[in-house]
């Protein structure tokens, strides 16, 4: 698939929501754990060899999971299998196996910062986004019976309706 | 680069999880726009006519409206949107910072369509989307905090109005003060010097991204802006959201069955 990958590139010079340096470990068998500069950058998560200025990859953060695993340490887990059997998704989305490609694997110095980081991720998606503004917009219309979305023009938008949310 | 590598492109391509892309693409999250536009190939190129959908801050396109697979995508990110002179009608270009930055040509088949993409596309970023939501959340805290029925009148400088549209376009409504035409508000993420790199390489600041300019100071964090007003307040926002998330559900529910009378 094509992408505007030198936007991409220049995405991931802007200010980060969070950046750390963190272990790392790639989806592939046979994956070593790696020192990289982690930094969150809207939906996507940017990963850099600690001395170069270029990112090494891109996550894009959308309809991923985020998962606890050892103390200290947490996955990122693509989900989407669109070209496997019912059976088989249905092992994988329930946990019973794991699709060993799609799972990239980071440690933190410590524990605070792991529930940082899972706290941040679990947040920096569009759709996470988008719910929280249909959230505060039927939150603010109880309180005050207005549209808050009014002023800024975009009240009528689809993308910010009710039956915009999916279970 | 090695040495005794041959010359060219310097840089390796940048990985990308592109199956993650591809399933964004084609998932049921809510499409925010989709239609057929005519896309140029190049600057000396011919258009395309490819199906296009917009998802978030993604913009997919289509060999046609039933493609398993995108074609390609945009991720609209630091862009503007404008109107262009072109031999094509109902054009209009995505136009990215930088000087070898990339601008997409593209055409709808109507005004209409060209508008509407025209604002959708405008108001893509999450970046906007972000604005927009801690906006909200500053006015829930305000209504709630302060008392009292009226909707606080947000601070000019602070309210995330959409890139300014082409004049061309009718402007937006947005504060009933405000000056019509909607004043050009200045892009989000075109600093004009790149914060400090901090491990020497990477600029990686941690700042909140917020406007540049005289305006009053970012919305304060997360946590700490839930005022007490109840049980639930003590609760991480995700759960809060979950617990409202139900709520929601169960108004959705009437609201749909309510809607029977047209």
């Amino acid at each position: 698939m094509r992408y505007n990958e030198k936007e991409l590139q220049a995405l991931s010079r802007q200010p980060a929501e969070m950046a750390a340096e963190l272990g790392m470990r790639g989806p592939k068998k046979g994956s070593v754990l790696k020192r990289r500069l982690v930094k969150l950058v809207v939906n996507f998560l940017f990963y850099f060899r600690t001395d170069e200025a270029e990112p090494v990859g891109a996550l894009l953060l959308e309809r991923c999971r985020v998962v606890r695993e050892e103390p200290g340490t947490f996955s990122i887990i693509e989900t989407g299998f669109r070209h496997i059997g019912q059976a088989a998704l249905e092992l994988l989305t329930s946990g019973f196996i794991e699709d060993p490609e799609r799972k990239y694997h980071f440690e933190c110095s410590s524990e605070e910062q792991c529930q940082e980081w899972m706290e941040a991720l679990r947040r920096a998606s569009y759709e996470f986004m988008r719910r929280s503004l249909i959230f505060y917009r039927n939150e603010i219309r109880k309180v005050t019976g207005k549209d808050p979305l009014e002023q800024f023009g975009i009240s009528e938008e689809a993308r910010f309706q009710l039956s915009g949310l999916q279970a | 680069m090695a040495p005794g590598s041959p010359p060219g492109p310097a840089i390796a391509t940048m990985k990308l999880n592109e199956r993650s892309l591809a399933f964004y693409a084609t998932c049921d999250a809510p499409v925010d726009n989709a239609g057929f536009l005519y896309k140029k190939g190049g600057r000396h190129a011919a258009y395309h006519r490819r199906w296009f959908v917009l998802r978030g801050n993604m913009l997919f396109y289509f060999e046609d409206a039933a493609s398993r697979e995108p074609v390609g995508v945009i991720i609209l990110e630091g862009c503007t949107v404008e109107l262009v002179e072109a031999a094509e009608e109902f054009a209009f270009a995505v136009r990215f910072a930088g000087t070898r930055a990339r601008t997409y040509v593209l055409a709808a088949e109507s005004q209409d369509a060209m508008e509407g993409w025209v604002k959708a596309l405008s108001r893509a970023s999450f970046d906007y989307l972000r604005l927009v939501v801690r906006e909200l959340e500053q006015q829930l805290a305000a209504v709630r905090g302060g008392g009292g029925m009226a909707l606080p009148q947000p601070q000019p400088q602070s309210l995330p109005l959409p890139p300014s549209l082409p004049s061309a376009l009718a402007p937006v409504p947005s504060l009933p003060s405000a000056p019509a035409p909607v004043p050009a508000l200045p892009l989000p993420r075109r600093p004009s010097a790149l914060p400090p790199k901090e491990n020497g390489c990477a600029v990686w600041s941690t700042e909140a991204t917020f406007r540049p300019g005289p305006e009053p100071p970012p919305p304060p964090p997360r946590r700490r802006a839930s005022a007490p007003h109840g049980p639930l307040d003590m609760a991480p926002f995700a759960r809060l959201h979950e617990c409202y998330g139900q709520e929601i559900r169960a108004l959705r529910g009437q609201w749909l069955s309510s809607r029977v009378q047209p």
